[in-house]
């Protein structure tokens, strides 16, 4: 059984969330924004997921890794509404919550950016990002107020890279595209940003875009949920690391505490002799012991 | 090279920590993304605006040049086979003819923004035009207004029928309106059936005074001065005011002068209409002068359409949907319902279109070409850059579109081809604006 009941909330050094973070008091200090408690999800006779205990703060970035099959799908579609979790339950900013619908998890501030994006090409980057939010002024469509809000969304984000913010989506790059889908999210008021392979099938370039934009999301209080393969970008951008093996989640903790190595051994087998548990490069003093690795299976 | 939006430098806050990595954007880049966005929103002075505009052009990303090309040489070739094409006479003719169509490809383009059809949208007329008629051709007339009302209620009501019934069953537009078809020509025998001696012989004539003038009497020349003044204002006015407004935000607006060639250029248009048709066309005594009613009631219903889709939560979704059903449903758009809508538009446009038609014809009959008038508003609408396939496509490139086909219609009339001639210049045009499309696309999409 995993436990990791130590984990702390901020680190001093960590990204602050900035004033005009969108979360509310409650949210800071120990209480994170999401709590993950005991949540199981079975298919019938298949158990996808076992007792996953795991905490999302807010300002922060938590890579979600682990091998095909592990239960990584599972578990986002849990938080964001499209599955009951069979046992356990969420906990928002303190309370309860239960997710009936992807709707539920919408108007709480969860938004889940899939690999498909869900843009419309055929629209400009304003009309994506306020899509079932538009602005009206006189039964009428302000585009004026909406272009301004979109424009100040995306300097928020730093995106500067589009020339034309009423330019069509599908004249955009993959980095492009993946931002827009990202800031159509913070734009509906999202807290908690969940990204589905984000970096899959980009180049250098638009990775780095990205990555700059999982930052740039943190570092104004929003928290984010990274599900990524790819060990470089985690290490990258990642505050903190939850990997989960066998529907079972092998161990969370603070990025530091992790190196490729060990996280490939915990993706793969479950358990890792080479965690540097306890020697966090000096970085995290609070962090000894936050690493909890469950060795079952 | 990497300018943000609108040339406003990004703010930079002193002492971030993650600064956005900014790839150089390189010179082929930027002249991709002009290729795609308007040169409205890039372009600062009016030599700027032409050289995206040329770039697109050359591109195939031309809006609506094609069109216009391709209906200034269709003209030029029947003008040089028949001089009497652009008399006076002739012109007021086109007009009168080219409302019903231009208006039945208005309300295909409904259904085809979101990627379906609708077949049944001419006989779905044919019933609007003889449902109008025969309320105003009873023993007992009802006015007139409820003659027109009812009608175009009855075609709204039977397409969002067709609409419910493909969002409900999930069945195809092309199968259930193809029924349609069949079945609106049907129960338009069966209403001229019951009718009784007022659709005798199928045909019901037109004796209303108000319905008969719609397409056919005209605007005194005074007043056709006046309206066409007073509309040139009102467009200037809403440019000019709506740029200001975008500059007084900080956002980019087109210069003043393509704003002032835009208005001049619509401006020269309706003078040159408005000079021809004012002049008496009659050769006997009584002087036949000025606009057709028919084109003012077009450009208005033009007007609104491209006020419903352009600047209205409804069109953004219609545009959406048509793009991408799936972004849409999941920014909580309801795509049962604007599926249902965008057949209920078709219907309420073919309605309208079933009064006018009356109203050029001067009767309405029971065998009523709904068939061909269906594939007409296809070819038109398409040939207007309307999308087959959802999501791209204007009202105002419909209504060109359908000009097109007025003008091969009246043309081919004129020159006494008869119908062959007319479906095979009507196939041709629409195979050249669907192949210079889909070249263009091609050419396009290569990144």
């Amino acid at each position: 059984m995993v436990t990791n009941g130590s984990e702390d909330g901020t680190r001093p050094e960590g990204r602050v969330p900035s004033a005009s973070a969108p979360v509310g008091p409650e949210a800071n200090g120990d209480t994170p924004l999401l709590r993950l408690e005991n949540i199981g999800k079975s298919f019938g006779p298949v158990q996808a997921l076992t007792g996953i205990n795991l905490d999302i703060p807010a300002g922060k970035v938590t890579a979600l890794v682990g091998d095909n099959g592990a239960g990584k799908s599972t578990l986002i579609k849990c938080i964001a509404g499209i599955y009951q979790p069979t046992t356990g339950h969420l906990v928002w900013q303190g309370k309860s919550a239960h997710l009936h619908s992807p709707r539920d998890a919408t108007n709480l501030g969860i938004a889940t950016v899939y690999q498909d994006l869900a843009l419309a090409d055929n629209l400009d980057i304003v009309q994506n990002m306020l899509l079932g939010h538009e602005i009206t002024r006189f039964g009428l469509l302000d585009e004026i107020k909406m272009e301004l809000a979109a424009k100040q969304t995306l300097q928020d984000l730093r995106v500067t890279t589009v020339r034309s913010i009423r330019q069509p989506v599908g004249s955009l790059s993959g980095g492009q595209r993946q931002a827009v889908a990202v800031a159509k999210a913070v734009m509906q008021e999202a807290k908690l940003v969940i990204m589905d392979e984000p970096t899959a099938a980009l180049g250098v370039t638009q990775t780095e875009l990205v990555l700059s934009l999982i930052e740039q999301l943190a570092s104004t209080g929003h928290a984010v949920l990274v599900v990524s393969h790819n060990l470089t970008d985690v290490f990258r951008v990642a505050d903190r690391v939850a990997v989960v093996y066998l529907g079972r989640l092998a161990a969370v903790g603070p990025v530091a505490e992790f190196d490729t190595s060990s996280v490939v051994d915990l993706m793969t087998t479950g358990a890792s002799a080479r965690l540097r548990t306890g020697n966090g490069g000096g970085s995290e003093p609070a962090a000894s012991g936050n690493v909890s690795s469950g060795s079952e299976g | 090279m990497s300018s943000p939006e609108s040339g406003e430098p990004a703010q930079d806050e002193p002492g971030s920590v993650a600064v956005a990595g900014e790839p150089e954007t390189t010179e082929a880049e930027a002249s991709e993304i002009a290729l795609t966005s308007a040169p409205e929103v890039l372009a600062g002075s009016l030599g700027e605006y032409t050289r995206i505009w040329l770039r697109r052009v050359r591109n195939g990303e031309s809006g609506a040049l094609p069109v216009i090309i391709g209906l200034i040489i269709i003209g030029a070739y029947f003008q040089i086979r028949e001089p009497a094409f652009l008399s006076a006479g002739n012109i007021a003719n086109l007009m009168t003819q080219a409302g019903f169509i231009i208006t039945f490809c208005m309300a295909q383009t409904f259904p085809l923004l979101l990627g379906e059809i609708d077949l049944s949208l001419g006989f779905n007329a044919g019933i609007g035009g003889a449902v109008a008629l025969w309320m105003v051709a009873t023993a007992h007339p009802f006015p007139t207004w409820a003659a027109i009302v009812v009608a175009i209620a009855v075609c709204t009501a039977i397409a969002a029928i067709e609409g419910l019934i493909i969002v409900w069953l999930r069945i195809p537009s092309f199968v259930v309106t193809l029924a349609g078809l069949l079945g609106l020509n049907g129960v338009l025998l069966w209403l001229f059936e019951k009718t009784g001696s007022v659709g005798l012989g199928g045909v019901i004539a037109d004796h209303n005074g108000f319905i008969n003038g719609l397409v056919s009497s005209n605007v005194s020349p005074t007043a056709g001065w006046i309206i066409l003044i007073v509309a040139v204002a009102l467009a200037a006015v809403y440019m000019i005011f709506r740029d200001q407004r975008r500059r007084r935000n900080g956002l980019a607006a087109p210069p003043l002068s393509v704003t002032i060639l835009k208005l001049a250029f619509v401006a020269a248009v309706g003078l040159a209409l408005v000079l021809i048709l004012n002049h008496n066309r009659s050769s006997g005594v009584i002087p036949l002068e000025g606009v057709p009613w028919v084109v003012p009631v077009v450009i208005g219903l033009t007007i609104v359409m491209s006020i419903l889709l352009g600047r209205t939560k409804f069109g953004r979704y219609m545009y959406a949907v048509g793009g991408n059903a799936e972004a849409a449903r999941r920014a909580g758009v309801s795509l049962s319902r604007i599926r249902v809508l965008a057949f209920a538009m078709c219907g309420l446009i073919a309605g309208i279109t079933g009064i006018l038609y009356a109203s050029f014809l001067g009767s309405i009959s029971n065998n009523i070409a709904g068939g061909q008038y269906v594939l007409y508003s296809v070819a038109g609408a398409v040939i207007g850059g309307v999308s087959l396939f959802g999501g791209r496509g204007r009202i105002t490139g419909a209504v060109l579109g359908g000009f097109v086909v007025a003008v091969i219609y009246n043309g081919v009339i004129l020159l006494g081809l008869g119908a062959a001639g007319q479906y095979i210049w009507t196939a041709a045009v629409l195979l050249a604006a669907v192949t210079l499309d889909a070249l263009a696309r091609r050419g396009s999409t290569v990144t």
